[in-house]
């Protein structure tokens, strides 16, 4: 037995099988995973004094347009006070197939933590 | 009671209705905006619409008694709805859907300037708390409208066969209906302002202001066009079929 599996991808699923009647013969042609937008890295601030945390990426023809698009999708529950977005390209990733060289060594080195300092309760985010 | 009173109440039923129907609207691109971004975009603002439509709503009803926003939204006939034509037309292509936003968000949020200081105080209230959710509309939109005006060809083309179509119900706006002439607005000022500002959008967008347009009216006293039985039918489906249930 075998089944055929057609896998849609977000707006481009076929007009005929789409719902909305008025949409059918207007509909923006289908841009698939936002195809030809630039992607876009998106940090969050959560609240003043924190640090900005990469929480996720997103398609948009420019910087502005990215801003607006991250407050949509990832400010809706108030997560946010501060927003950067960095186009994915401009970002150099490490290899993890050279994880070996790049954080192995550091692994038998321990006086180089400050394990050996007592914090105050009171310092908070160290 | 006293026909101040009665115009205060379809004053606020008019913005209420108005808002209600473009959010109405807006949702049906829930599942079909052109990329994920802006379908979310797209149907928050339509989220934000309905939330003002229900404080319009729940204060009409207060003032009117007997009645909740259930029932003025979900059983009043077409002929009752006082809501611009504008907001009610079909939402045709993105570039339609991105203008019939714009023009309104523009009209809406310098009325809403006006109304934040009205005398009375919950109207003030209503109207100061939309504010900030307007701004961000029309930030929103009016970027869109330059991005496509002054995109390719084809996306101004666009661009310009929805002023075709939009441009005429865009006069309504500042004519005031019966029961809004003592609503303690300045509709000329407010038209000469809307003006100078889409004015300025349509310069940096490469779009033109039509001359000479026949500006059709109605929506404001309940004569509307033939797509509102349209909306009205799947808009108040539940509450017709299910009477007195609760949003």
């Amino acid at each position: 037995m075998s089944f055929s599996i057609t896998k849609h991808y977000y707006g481009d699923i076929p007009e005929d099988s789409a719902g909305g009647n008025e949409l059918k013969s207007t509909q923006v042609p289908p841009l698939g995973g936002g195809g030809g937008w630039p992607l876009w890295e998106i940090f969050i601030r959560s609240k003043q004094g924190l640090d900005h945390k990469h929480v996720g990426s997103l398609h948009a023809t420019d910087a502005q347009m990215a801003i607006e698009n991250a407050r949509d999708v990832y400010t809706r529950r108030m997560e946010g006070v501060s927003i950067w977005v960095v186009e994915s390209k401009h970002i150099t990733a490490s290899n993890p197939e050279e994880a070996g060289e790049l954080y192995e060594p550091a692994v038998d080195k321990v006086y180089r933590h400050p394990t050996f300092y007592n914090l105050p309760d009171e310092v908070n985010h160290m | 009671m006293a026909t101040s009173s009665h115009h205060l109440i379809d004053f606020i039923l008019s913005q209420a209705d108005t808002t209600l129907i473009l959010s109405h609207r807006n949702s049906e691109w829930c599942g079909h905006g052109p990329i994920l971004e802006q379908d979310i975009a797209i149907t928050n603002i339509a989220l934000d619409l309905i939330g003002q439509s229900r404080n319009f709503y729940q204060y009409a009803a207060s003032l009117m008694g007997n009645t909740d926003e259930d029932q003025l939204s979900g059983m009043r006939p077409e002929r009752e709805f006082k809501n611009l034509l504008l907001v009610e037309q079909p939402n045709g292509d993105w570039g339609q859907t991105i203008l019939r936003q714009y023009l309104f968000s523009q009209f809406q949020y310098l009325l809403f300037e006006q109304l934040q200081l009205h005398k009375d105080e919950q109207l003030a209230a209503i109207t100061a708390k939309a504010l900030k959710e307007i701004k961000y509309h029309l930030r929103w939109s009016s970027e869109w409208v330059i991005r496509l005006g002054d995109g390719t060809q084809e996306s101004n083309l666009r661009m310009k066969n929805a002023i075709e179509a939009l441009w005429r119900y865009t006069g309504e706006m500042f004519m005031p209906a019966e029961y809004e002439k003592e609503a303690g607005v300045d509709w000329l000022l407010l038209k000469d302002a809307w003006t100078k500002k889409v004015q300025a959008v349509f310069d940096e967008a490469f779009l033109q202001i039509p001359n000479n347009t026949f500006m059709q009216s109605g929506g404001k006293t309940g004569v509307h066009t033939e797509y509102m039985g349209y909306i009205l039918t799947e808009l108040q489906y539940m509450q017709r079929a299910y009477p007195n249930c609760e949003w």
